[in-house]
């Protein structure tokens, strides 16, 4: 009986892990796995390639993706990018938003608070498609769970910009990229070198870029990691504690029945 | 061996309440020596454990019907009152309720200085209610019960609850009724002459 | 086993409820004093693990509830609105998605727990019977929770497994119609929904009521599958089974936790974090891995009338399976020909949940054919033969007689 138990609960346990490979396999190239500093079972965010990924995201990603989920207030609050209230006031402050109706059922214009939503660039679906020929770049909030590989698929996509194969036809306004379904996107190659200016003197080559911007789109995605991961752990702790006083005390208890 | 020094330092651990010393905590041992007591005492921890945990888990449980982010973000507002003229008032919605801010006249102002305090049921001073007399910033809900008082009313020409006949002055200090405190005063600052932060 | 209550009400509020309502008294008798046969094994603490699993998504579910919003322009928003907003929303809410998860893995190892000892044969049929109501109950919650978040996934696994009605003769086109509350899967759907999703675990409730019910009236089964025969068969369910199952629900809830805390979404699918857009189908339409078998059958019948009833026989199936069973012997302990084909049985399980997960087309719907042919095959013609072929082995005297030479060989039980 005993063969027969661990056999059936670890191929209970392998069919999950089974179909997440069954999940990833497609015509697409396979993203490379990164060296993320939130990976693994410690990892953690890391603060300054946060603000760097802000900053991609502000003078880059922006100008098409909005990021509907976030709040300006979002990027104090801990785990995060961590600004001070005072430099997160002055951020909100530099975008204008809508704001109304005023008392004479007006809609005005106002400075961005902290409370207010990050700044969609296109006012509807319509018009980001009109502008993007006929493609709709999708919101970043949810971005790196939103994609069968995560954060490396995002990278992958990023960096992996290539001549298409001899005798592929692109299409006006696609480009070719081996990470893609299909290998053809409508987003050409984002990211350049030293196409944003790095205030802490960190190189912007594109691969510093894509970490950063890859790094602040999955604290996007997961503003709790770091409360998750470090709640997990005193919760671990804890029930592998208590399970051993359990046990404990159920040898005790079953002590004169055996 | 081992599993008497255990014993030992558990012993010592559960009795640390009423132990002055050394040698009462050895006595303790000597009288409980023996299967049952250790046998409790590891019941007890892991009881003890059970309790933590389920301590532990029902704080989210409750705490996650406080006010969420969200919430808490629209806590505090700024408001301009450029429009506002003497004797006008302006309700704005603070934290989902009303938020009276009147501007008040020289008569009010005259009026809400000039009673005695002993004649009001939650005595307070004009003073400590409107740092600057001419402007009045008040929560405009009635104390008694939560309804929205109306202005401008009552028989002491402040405002006046309809839902149980609650008279306020122009302070907004209960007069007459069954409210018993005066309306609330809200935290707030102007950031300008003509700017005011509330919350 | 239900003999003479044993319970002493020992002050004068208890012996006064006592002649009013003895509550305390079936508390009592049903998990304190309640004889239980010593030899369970920890296949054995799957029961209370799934009690615990019930208990933690209401408890976590009527808290989303309070948070949640369903309707389709605000459903997806309202929960992120729970994962970055509310206070630990995002720990109830991983809780309750890994929840079903792990509700459905206790479950299987419940359910084919129940099978490898023979758990639903005479006299323990209804208890059977009302353990299969209690797994599509189970079934048709998990599937209506995963449509609340109104990803793509969501509304495409609602279009397609509603559409399957659609497959019913005459009837169907007007079924789908009224599941619907329109003409696609929509806002009346999302909301009707919701409303179902918060009365079924109730239900499942009720019903897991009448399950231990029907479970004390003959007994628990064990694993050698024979009667209590005396006293010295059982141990009084407190403290003996509490603190074992206490212990396994412990080493449980690490799991659960290691899921919860730094894996949460790898059980999920990615596309539902992408709001539902009812012009676009994601590139591959999978259920959750718990319904992935069933999808698989559902797809190796190359008829949509036929694969429907194929899924739904599937199921059904298990219903009859103490009447399909002709053997006398409960525990494949002694019974060598089944334990085997129990484990091809498992194994033919897990494939087709792997062949659910694939796409449909080429060797794999080969493959789930063949897998689908054997696990009727397995109800419907291995297990009548060999209950009148097989050769048990010999069977002990009484359950403290079998574990006298056993401890020595495997402590483990």
């Amino acid at each position: 009986m005993n063969r027969l138990s661990a056999l059936v609960f670890s191929a209970l346990l392998t069919a999950g892990l089974l179909i997440t490979v069954a999940e990833a396999a497609g015509d697409a190239k396979h993203p490379e796995a990164i060296d993320w500093s939130f990976k693994g079972l410690f990892g953690m965010y890391d603060r300054d390639s946060l603000r760097r990924g802000y900053k991609v995201y502000t003078e880059v990603c922006a100008s098409c993706h909005s990021m509907n989920q976030l709040r300006f207030r979002n990027l104090s609050q801990s785990g995060g990018p961590e600004f001070t209230a005072t430099e997160v006031k002055a951020i909100a402050a530099d975008f204008t938003v809508e704001d109304g109706p005023d008392d004479y059922g007006d809609m005005f214009d106002r400075p961005g608070l902290p409370k207010d939503g990050f700044v969609n660039p296109f006012p509807n679906v319509q018009a980001a498609r009109a502008a993007n020929g006929g493609a709709y770049p999708p919101d970043l909030s949810l971005i790196t769970k939103a994609r069968s590989g995560g954060p490396d698929y995002i990278y992958a996509l990023l960096t992996g910009y290539e001549d298409p194969p001899l005798g592929m036809k692109m299409r006006d306004g696609l480009y070719y990229n081996p990470y893609m379904a299909g290998g053809k996107i409508a987003m050409a190659a984002p990211l350049l070198e030293d196409l944003v200016e790095y205030t802490d003197g960190s190189a912007a080559s594109v691969e510093q870029m894509s970490y950063d911007v890859v790094t602040f789109l999955n604290w996007a995605a997961e503003p709790e990691l770091e409360e998750r991961k470090q709640t997990g752990f005193m919760v671990l702790i804890y029930l592998t504690v208590f399970a051993g006083l359990l046990f404990f005390s159920m040898r005790r208890i079953w002590a004169d029945k055996h | 061996m081992c599993r008497i020094g255990l014993q030992y330092r558990l012993e010592a651990s559960v009795s640390d309440t009423n132990t002055t010393g050394n040698g009462m905590t050895e006595t303790k041992i000597a009288s409980h020596q023996g299967e049952p007591n250790r046998r409790a005492f590891l019941h007890l921890t892991t009881g003890a454990f059970a309790a933590i945990g389920a301590a532990n888990i029902a704080w989210p449980l409750i705490d996650q019907m406080n006010p969420d982010a969200s919430m808490r973000a629209l806590a505090s507002i700024e408001v301009d009152l450029d429009a506002v003229e003497v004797g006008q008032s302006l309700t704005i919605t603070w934290r989902g309720k009303p938020v009276f801010i009147r501007r008040r006249t020289q008569d009010e102002i005259r009026d809400a200085k000039n009673v005695s305090l002993d004649a009001l049921p939650d005595p307070e001073a004009d003073k400590s209610r409107a740092e600057n007399p001419e402007w009045l910033v008040m929560v405009g809900v009635c104390t008694h019960l939560g309804c929205v008082p109306l202005g401008q009313a009552g028989e002491f020409n402040g405002w006046f609850c309809p839902c149980h006949g609650s008279h306020y002055d122009t302070s907004g200090r209960i007069r007459k009724g069954p409210a018993p405190k005066n309306l609330e005063i809200p935290p707030y600052q102007f950031v300008s002459d003509s700017r005011i932060k509330i919350g | 086993m239900s003999g003479e209550s044993t319970y002493q009400p020992n002050n004068g509020f208890t012996k006064w409820m006592d002649t009013r309502l003895p509550l305390l008294r079936l508390a009592h008798d049903s998990f304190v004093d309640y004889p239980t046969p010593k030899n369970l094994n920890y296949w054995w603490t799957f029961g209370g693990i799934l009690t615990f699993c019930l208990v933690t998504q209401i408890i976590t579910g009527i808290i989303l509830a309070m948070h949640y919003t369903p309707h389709v322009d605000h459903a997806f928003n309202s929960v992120e609105h729970i994962m970055r907003n509310v206070n630990h929303g995002w720990l109830i809410r991983y809780i309750h998605a890994n929840g079903a998860s792990m509700f459905f893995l206790a479950v299987y190892i419940h359910i084919f727990r129940g099978m490898y000892y023979g758990s639903y044969k005479a006299p323990r049929e209804v208890l059977w019977i009302l353990g299969v109501i209690i797994y599509l109950l189970m079934m048709a919650a998990a599937f209506m929770g995963y449509v609340l978040p109104w990803g793509q996934m969501s509304l495409w696994g609602a279009t397609v497994i509603t559409n399957l009605f659609g497959a019913i003769p005459l009837v169907g086109d007007s079924i789908a119609t009224w599941l619907w509350g329109g003409f696609s899967v929509d806002n009346p759907t999302l909301n009707r929904f919701f409303s179902l999703h918060y009365l079924i675990p109730f239900l499942i409730f009720g019903v897991v009521i009448l399950h231990i019910w029907a479970l004390h009236v003959p007994g628990n089964n064990n694993p050698v599958g024979i009667s209590v025969k005396s006293e010295q068969d059982t141990v009084p369910f407190h403290p003996y089974y509490t603190v074992k199952d206490g212990f396994a629900l412990v080493v449980f809830m690490i799991l659960f936790s290691y899921f919860v805390f730094f894996a949460p979404n790898v059980l999920g699918h990615a596309d539902n974090y992408i709001p539902a857009n009812p012009l676009v189908t994601p590139a591959h339409i999978v259920p959750e891995w718990y319904l992935l078998p069933f999808y698989a059958i559902l797809r190796a019948v190359p008829d949509k009338l036929g694969g429907v009833i194929a899924m739904v026989g599937a199921i059904f199936i298990l219903f009859v399976l103490p009447w399909l069973d002709t053997s006398k012997i409960r525990s494949a302990r002694y019974r060598p020909l089944f334990k085997q084909f129990f484990l091809i049985f498992v194994m033919n399980c897990l494939v087709l949940g792997y062949l659910g997960a694939m796409p449909a087309e080429g060797v794999y719907i080969t493959l789930a054919r063949i897998c689908t042919i054997y696990y009727f095959a397995h109800f419907l013609i291995i297990l009548p033969l060999l209950g009148l072929f097989e050769k048990p082995r010999e069977i002990p005297e009484s359950i403290s007689a079998s574990i006298l030479p056993e401890t020595a060989a495997s402590p483990a039980e």
